[in-house]
């Protein structure tokens, strides 16, 4: 309630804000985040990944804690600012949804083809939300450090960068349309440049998300899913190499970045 | 000897593979996988079929941090001008409040919309221009456009002195890449995501001396 309440009073605020001085926008949205910041909702989705992570489920009833999330067996802290990275056991460049859905399947048993065909929030994909929430929570006030050192990290920057700048569908958008300039904004959005740093918490470093307009917990690959949907592309696969490519790109753009995941969104 | 020649064999050896990690794949294979990894990245879903990653010379031109060259930019050009139908009847100023609607309208095309016909979209112009001032929430990847017709001289549409600047507007909005190959807008008309109709009605509200556009 109490929650509730200050978005209420935060939303007026901003609304006040931008008829008077459009500039104050993000101001107004920037104080309504920080009246928030004891009460984003997100922490109840870490509550729950937490949980979902040491908790023995799927077929052969094991927990994720020996899930290797690039900095060993088991560690959490710090392996989020790290992804997506190249694994030596499958050989692939993965993200962090991708590498869950890797230990879903060898650790738990679980059929990860089918986890990712199926829709956002329902069945396993509620789980893989809740995961992100967590394990981006570990990694809090930490500097996006990708890993360049393996010559297919190299090659998927490359290859993500070129994604990035790929135009196509009825509209002719890419990535880089809404993305590729400073001071841009859609409407009163404003649009982070992802071809480089886009400073603290901006972009790439404030992703996974709650997102109080729809009320929903929101992975990086939700996020680009639904860019892809504002782009007019067909709809990307869950974890798919593009989506893992782009994250290469845009989280080695961002290195140094402090990361504010999960963060609060409009 | 014998010794000598081995030592330079295995030093051309390390260096051979040295250049091998330096270089990586060139550019070009990159260029291809990258095309392969997108074609595989992405399925149908409702309106949102696939072919919408086949890109045309414009937009693979254009699908880089630089620029075309001057010649194919000239090319991409060149061809959206051919392409420009005129409106039927040279009507091309329609009712600036149904621009202004449309305008306002930023739906369309996407996999979560059930139709891809014209009458389905918004225009989506104030996503990323100025045009009425009323309108405060507007974004800023485009010029603005208040007073668009009123800085350029139209006093009254049907004056054949308004004519040059009036199929001017038409050729930017049927196919923005006619004066900027590479340009962020879409091709209203010519991707067939507004009508004829519609495209006039989005004429009216930066061309009309009535607009209040241009007050």
């Amino acid at each position: 309630m109490k929650f509730l309440m200050s978005v209420a009073a935060a939303l007026a605020l901003t609304a006040t804000a931008s008829t008077f001085a459009q500039k104050s926008a993000a101001d107004g949205i920037a104080e309504y985040r920080k009246m928030l910041e004891d009460g984003n909702p997100a922490e109840l989705f870490e509550a729950k990944g937490e949980d979902l992570w040491k908790t023995a489920r799927g077929p052969r009833k094991v927990t994720l804690q020996q899930c290797n999330l690039g900095l060993g067996p088991g560690v959490v802290k710090g392996a989020w600012v790290q992804l997506p990275r190249w694994f030596a056991d499958t050989g692939r460049v993965q993200d962090l949804e991708s590498r869950l859905l890797t230990c879903m399947e060898t650790l738990q048993g679980f059929n990860a083809a089918e986890i990712a065909n199926t829709g956002f929030d329902k069945g396993e994909q509620a789980t893989l939300a809740a995961l992100s929430a967590w394990i981006s929570a570990e990694s809090k006030g930490l500097q996006m450090a990708l890993p360049q050192g393996h010559a297919d990290e190299r090659r998927y920057y490359e290859l993500g960068k070129r994604a990035f700048f790929f135009r196509g569908g009825p509209m002719d958008f890419s990535c880089a349309s809404c993305h590729g300039e400073e001071g841009k904004r859609i409407r009163l959005q404003d649009l982070p440049n992802l071809t480089k740093n886009p400073g603290n918490g901006i972009g790439f470093a404030a992703w996974p998300a709650y997102r109080v307009s729809s009320g929903e917990m929101w992975s990086l690959q939700r996020r680009l899913n639904d860019c892809y949907r504002q782009q007019r592309f067909p709809y990307p696969g869950y974890a798919s190499d593009v989506t893992v490519a782009l994250g290469v790109y845009m989280g080695v753009n961002a290195k140094g970045a402090e990361s504010i995941a999960p963060a609060l969104k409009r | 000897m014998q010794r000598k020649h081995r030592l330079i064999t295995a030093a051309l050896a390390v260096s051979g593979l040295m250049v091998g990690c330096a270089t990586g794949p060139s550019s070009a294979d990159l260029d291809q996988q990258a095309m392969a990894m997108i074609k595989a990245g992405f399925r149908e879903q409702g309106i949102a079929k696939t072919d919408r990653l086949t890109q045309d010379l414009g937009q693979a031109a254009c699908s880089g941090p630089n620029p075309p060259p001057e010649a194919v930019a000239e090319k991409i050009q060149a061809e959206a001008l051919a392409s420009v139908k005129w409106p039927e009847g040279g009507q091309y100023i329609g009712d600036w409040r149904e621009g202004e609607k449309l305008a306002q309208n930023g739906r369309g095309m996407t996999w979560t919309d059930s139709s891809a016909a014209p009458g389905a979209n918004g225009a989506q112009c104030y996503n990323c221009h100025e045009i009425d001032r009323k309108e405060i929430s507007y974004g800023n990847i485009g010029p603005s456009l208040w007073n668009y017709g009123k800085n350029r001289g139209v006093k009254d549409v049907t004056d054949p002195h308004s004519a040059p600047i009036i199929q001017y507007t038409w050729t930017k909005l049927w196919n923005s890449k006619t004066y900027a190959a590479c340009s962020n807008m879409p091709r209203f008309g010519h991707a067939k995501l507004l009508n004829e109709k519609q495209l006039s009605d989005v004429m009216a509200l930066i061309l009309d001396p009535r607009s209040p556009v241009n007050q």
